[in-house]
């Protein structure tokens, strides 16, 4: 099993959208290094030939009544939000210096 | 210490009920010793004492007006686990990221607790998000265990199986999602019990693992544990994949059980789930409990789960791949934490910067493993396999149920350990949630009952049931319990030490 370097901690925090220390890099590469040695045990039934359960109550297709029900106002969808403006959330710009 | 908060639920409900003593006076008695002792267990991360008061003056004003009695629970007061959500006060789940948060709805499980006339008195303290096996993960402190103060109270829902120790609720709300309400209670000599999955909403509890997250009820006896059970169980349109069927008996179940006769029960204790990494205190205290269940009537067999040793692998690629893409919602932009919003920044940046100030290492570890068994070309490999061993896990259970009425294990491999002994050590931490996790994959019934003390620290006995029915284990639990009481001179929470009481 591949082991986790740090570029692939940075690369997946990147992509969790977390960012690191690098005391953070160097702590979670063995850590999780360690964990995936670990849970890798379950690659002994790979190649077997089972089906996948990925829920253990099998429901399809759950629908309710196609009527109208009161949900949140929008002054109480945006009562816990970070910043808000003109009674909308505000957000920082979308879009990098670059762009 | 007042006698109110010794009682056990039922006997509040029903002295209420009998005006021996009103809703209010048992309320206060609860926030006193909160006030009192929680100094020193921290279960709580938020008392609710205004509207806890008002809760109890309405059922005194039912019982005053002559009204029937909302549920057998009326009057009762109860710890609810910061994780599900209660209008008009934090939800803050342990987590920095919900700091103060005020969810703009209640839970499913608050809804029915409110409307049964239960009293809750706070929030209780947890593993962020759920994640952990100690509360040492909580981002407002550890809870400390009241059988021990340097030692857990169990985890992820140690607020709420500390408080029933501690005496300062007689129920509690947990959620279990590899093992929170049962090693807890296993720990502090309380009962928790995992419904069946899909049998509690899960409407208003903050998602971890959305295909393994349930919660459930935490009481110091059965009997208290089935009457809970009842008031939060039910089909709810909220929740998609909540079960449309009739809740188990699991009340009628415990006064069953109480009559102290297991005839024509067949046991099986689970092979797999014994040997090296099982401390030998736990290992004896759980073997008198099956022979206890012996003397009872019950038929004890052995029987083997061989999928079972693979399910704490399996677990950690699962749980953490869901909550990967659960926690992704906090983002910092519609509610909860922001960081670095100073005009600077772009959202992404903030997303990052927010995350990062916002979720403790356990969290991060967690979501960066989703990430990772997530990952084009890992995916059928961890993912993939680990879903493949959910199928195997399903089998052994139903080849064992073919044979067995209920399965029988220790609830986890050690009494309580020391508060900071494993917090370096990832692996060591998840090894707590061995025994527990298989019927999380699984989705099934499983319990944890107290069954005596090794070198001073409370040991539970783990007691399975399949899907749905979840009656059973209440059966074989009350039986047991009765029996235990009996012949080891009454319930095993009496002998918690005494707290050192706040002036």
């Amino acid at each position: 099993m591949p082991s986790i370097s740090r570029d692939e901690v940075a690369h997946l925090a990147r992509l969790a959208r977390l960012a690191v220390t690098e005391a953070e890099l160097d702590l979670f590469a063995g850590q999780l290094d360690q964990i995936v040695a670990a849970v890798a045990q379950v690659g002994q039934v790979a190649d077997q030939d089972i089906p996948p359960t990925s829920h253990s109550v099998p429901l399809t297709n759950v629908f309710r009544a196609d009527v109208v029900r009161p949900g949140l106002t929008q002054q109480q969808a945006t009562a816990a939000a970070p910043a808000v403006e003109d009674g909308r959330f505000r957000v920082p710009r979308i879009l990098g210096e670059e762009a | 210490m007042s006698e109110l908060t010794r009682l056990d639920a039922a006997d509040i409900a029903a002295k209420v009920a009998a005006k021996e003593v009103s809703a209010v006076e048992v309320t206060q008695a609860h926030l006193d010793r909160i006030a009192a002792v929680d100094h020193a267990v921290h279960a709580f991360l938020h008392v609710d004492t205004d509207r806890a008061l008002a809760a109890a003056k309405a059922v005194d004003d039912d019982v005053a007006a002559g009204r029937p009695a909302a549920s057998p629970l009326a009057g009762v007061p109860l710890a609810l686990k910061d994780v599900l959500t209660m209008q008009g006060a934090p939800t803050t789940c342990g987590s920095k990221v919900l700091e103060h948060w005020q969810p703009p709805y209640d839970a499913t499980v608050t809804q029915r607790l409110r409307a049964a006339g239960v009293v809750i008195l706070g929030k209780t303290n947890m593993d962020e998000f759920a994640m952990g096996s100690s509360t040492e993960n909580s981002a407002f402190g550890p809870t400390r265990n009241p059988w021990d103060l340097d030692r857990i109270p169990g985890g992820s829902g140690g607020g709420s199986s500390a408080a029933l120790a501690a005496f300062e609720a007689p129920l509690a709300i947990g959620t279990d999602t590899g093992g929170s309400i049962r090693q807890p209670g296993a720990v502090t000599g309380t009962v928790g019990v995992k419904p069946t999955y899909g049998t509690v909403s899960r409407f208003g509890l903050v998602a971890f693992s959305s295909s393994l997250d349930q919660a459930g009820p935490c009481a110091r006896t059965v009997l208290d544990a089935a009457l809970l059970h009842e008031v939060i169980a039910g089909h709810d349109p909220l929740d998609s994949t909540s079960i449309d069927a009739p809740v188990p008996p699991v009340v009628a179940a415990a006064r069953e059980g109480a009559t102290g006769d297991l005839k024509g029960v067949k046991v099986g204790v689970v092979t797999e789930f014994a040997g090296d990494g099982y401390e030998h205190g736990v290992a004896e205290a759980f073997a008198a409990a099956v022979e206890q269940l012996r003397a009872l009537g019950a038929e004890i067999v052995e029987v083997s789960c061989p999928s079972f040793d693979l399910a704490l692998p399996a677990y950690y690629l699962i749980a953490p791949s869901e909550a990967s893409s659960n926690l992704a919602r906090f983002d910092a932009m519609r509610y909860g934490l922001r960081v670095g919003d100073d005009g600077g920044h772009s959202a992404e940046e903030v997303m990052s910067l927010t995350r990062a100030a916002g979720f403790g290492a356990e969290v991060k570890r967690r979501i960066m493993l989703g990430t990772y068994a997530l990952s084009a070309g890992y995916y059928d490999a961890y993912y993939g396999s680990a879903q493949k061993v959910r199928t195997l896990i399903m089998r052994d259970f139903d080849a064992a149920f073919a044979q067995v009425d209920v399965l029988v294990s220790p609830t986890t491999p050690t009494t309580a350990f020391k508060i900071g002994e494993r917090t370096a050590d990832p692996m060591a931490m998840y090894r707590a949630d061995l025994c527990t996790i298989p019927s999380n994959l699984a989705g099934n019934a499983a319990l944890s009952v107290p069954c005596g003390l090794a070198d001073g620290l409370p040991v539970g006995m783990q007691i399975m049931s399949p899907a749905l029915q979840d009656q059973r284990g209440y059966r074989v639990a009350a039986a047991y319990e009765l029996a235990r009481n009996a012949a080891q001179g009454g319930p095993l929470i009496n002998r918690v030490p005494e707290l050192e009481v706040a002036h």
